[in-house]
């Protein structure tokens, strides 16, 4: 897309008065971006009669060194580098009066290994900003140079496996249910049953902090009661999340030195308690062998629309910098919003080595990790037995699949929902590793061993017509065939 | 009682035909399979006796299998299981593992708590015959 408005210089653009964002310097059609860049692509919905070019430099204005009118203390600075430039603007396939905006950022613009830094230039003020009626960041792209100012994971993928000693299947987990009211006495029961009956994780669940009905302490206790006993009965590592959720960072702290005492190897938290206190608790897990939990609690009010907020693939690559070892990334066929290919992308997000450009993924830049570790996605939300092939298919090993009502509320009991659920995933890799077409053949395999496992007959009684088929709101753009130009 | 660990251990223990299927899994992805024994499964004890390296550049399953066979062979009462190495950079490590034979008799785990400060408890986990 070309402007007419060329950049103003030297007296000229220093005259106190206000100028376009376009004339100030924030848009550069002919711009390359530097090996140092960080890139934002963002999508936005100008108000009617707004220059598109115009709203895209005001992006790149709001978003770095601009205010609204013009300041001569611009010229103490090398103010060329600090401003955003908007270098590229396309209109969105299929979606009239929305446009893609390319941002380049130079990298001076940001502290090292700060997400709340960063967040607060590229989604500061700017979403706010009056002549867009709405602004969504799509993706971001991070040069290593900034990539390597993070410590990223403080377990990752493999050192989780390696705990553990889990191998080449996913791991299975539940979310205790029901998720608030229970004793401490009795949710250690849902524990215990789940992890005996197979499941790797029982998991606590986003608001599940210290309530009247049962007091952190009493969790903690109790839920490692029940983690052991379960290692005892099964020869396997067990394990639960605490969520160590709290007011403040000390209470937080407090409640994560507990679990560590108590010899728990995973502790959680809410994506709500934000960005400066999730790198602290990732600090803290690397001081002290924990793994980190990351329940995405909040994201569904900013991520799904597809018009305004910030897309989850943005998150999800905040939190990889940011260092979590598990994070909520979607289902695609469970109860909660999430298109299978969209879903993808944010899965491979969290465990490339490299990511690809991958449109249909909505995947909008090549992305280079550094080698910082890989986490978890995690895939929770309406999810049974029945759909093991799906999941197995769309997700691959590196993924936790929690069944939270699909184990609690299996009619035989916890123990044999979570039974139906590991015998579900160990045929379904079985035959996979073997070369079927798990695609086509899954109910089948599945039924061939309930036949041998009544638990799963159950579950797949119960649960082998349940689906959730709404239409996802947050779908790629360019679903039939890549058409943006590169 | 019958220890979960590994990858397929809740179903039916595997027949040749499905133990060398997976070896050809592995052998597809390129994998180092090793065979590897204990008589002391519990879950903290990382490092079951190696029966030999992973065996690199290894083309045909049949190659896992007659060592296998040679470990049932020398050690027909413990367990052994088969454990694939990636040597992909980012992974450099195992990327599957199950058991393939199990002792007549599984130990069990016995819970000794021992009550510290507060209603803390310690727990340690021993084998039992």
């Amino acid at each position: 897309m070309e402007t007419k408005v060329k950049e103003i210089k030297g007296k000229e653009r220093y005259k106190s008065g206000v100028l376009k964002y376009a004339q100030m310097g924030y848009w550069n059609g002919e711009y390359e971006p530097k090996a140092t860049d960080i890139i934002a692509l963002f999508r936005i919905t100008p108000q009617e009669g707004v220059d598109p070019i115009e709203a895209a430099a005001a992006v790149a204005g709001e978003s770095s060194t601009a205010t609204w009118t013009v300041v001569w203390t611009d010229r103490l600075t090398a103010c060329d580098s600090y401003r955003a430039k908007a270098y590229r603007v396309d209109p969105v396939p299929g979606n009239p009066g929305q446009y893609f905006v390319y941002v380049a950022y130079d990298y001076i613009l940001f502290e090292e290994g700060s997400i709340a830094n960063l967040t607060a230039s590229i989604i500061g003020n700017v979403f706010s900003f009056k002549p867009l009626k709405a602004a969504r960041l799509e993706d971001m792209y991070f040069p290593p140079a900034y990539v390597k100012t993070f410590k990223g994971p403080p377990t990752g993928i493999v050192v989780e496996r390696e705990r553990l000693d889990k191998f080449g299947r996913p791991l299975l987990g539940a979310t205790t249910k029901p998720k608030l009211g229970l004793s401490g006495k009795n949710y250690g029961r849902v524990v215990y049953e789940g992890l005996k009956g197979g499941l790797d994780f029982m998991k606590d669940d986003e608001n599940i902090n210290s309530q009247p009905f049962m007091h952190w302490r009493d969790r903690f206790l109790y839920c490692m009661e029940a983690v052991n006993k379960a290692t005892a009965a099964t020869g396997e590592i067990k394990g639960h999340y605490l969520n160590i959720t709290a007011g403040t960072m000390e209470e937080m702290y407090r409640r994560a030195e507990f679990a560590k005492q108590l010899g728990s190897v995973i502790v959680m938290i809410d994506l709500v308690i934000g960005y400066t206190a999730i790198q602290s608790m990732a600090e803290w897990c690397r001081q002290n062998d924990m793994m980190l939990h990351l329940h995405r609690a909040g994201h569904g009010t900013y991520t799904r629309q597809k018009n305004h907020g910030v897309s989850f693939r943005v998150i999800a690559k905040w939190m990889r910098l940011a260092g979590v070892d598990h994070i909520h990334a979607g289902t695609a066929v469970g109860k909660l919003e999430g298109d299978p290919m969209t879903v993808q992308g944010y899965y491979n997000v969290c465990r490339d080595a490299t990511t690809k450009l991958d449109l249909q993924r909505g995947v909008y830049f090549d992305q280079d990790w550094c080698d910082i570790r890989k986490v978890m996605p995690v895939a929770s939300g309406g999810i049974h037995a029945g759909q093991m092939h799906q999941l197995l298919s769309l997700f691959g090993d590196d993924v936790v699949l929690q069944f939270g009502g699909g184990t609690i509320g299996h009619p035989m009991g916890i123990q044999a929902g979570a039974t139906a659920n590991r015998v579900a995933l160990e045929a379904m890799v079985l035959a996979r590793n073997e070369g079927r077409d798990i695609d086509a053949e899954g109910p089948e395999i599945l039924r061939a061993a309930a036949k041998w496992c009544k638990p799963l007959e159950a579950a797949l009684d119960t649960w082998g017509n349940i689906s959730f088929n709404y239409t996802s709101t947050d779908t790629s753009d360019f679903v039939p065939t890549p058409v943006a130009a590169q | 009682m019958r220890i979960t660990q590994g990858c397929f251990s809740f179903l039916p223990d595997l027949d040749e035909e499905q133990i060398k299927a997976q070896v050809e899994y592995c052998l597809r992805n390129d994998w180092a399979i090793g065979v590897e024994f204990t008589d002391d499964p519990h879950p903290r004890n990382t490092y079951w006796e190696m029966w030999g390296h992973p065996m690199f550049d290894l083309k045909d399953a049949a190659g896992v299998m007659m060592e296998l066979n040679a470990c049932r062979k020398a050690h027909p009462d413990v367990y052994i299981k088969l454990i694939a190495f990636d040597s992909t950079r980012g992974f450099e490590t195992v990327r599957t593992s199950f058991i393939v034979q199990r002792p007549k008799v599984e130990p069990h785990f016995a819970m000794t708590r021992t009550e510290v400060r507060g209603r803390t408890v310690n727990i340690t986990l021993t084998e039992r015959a």
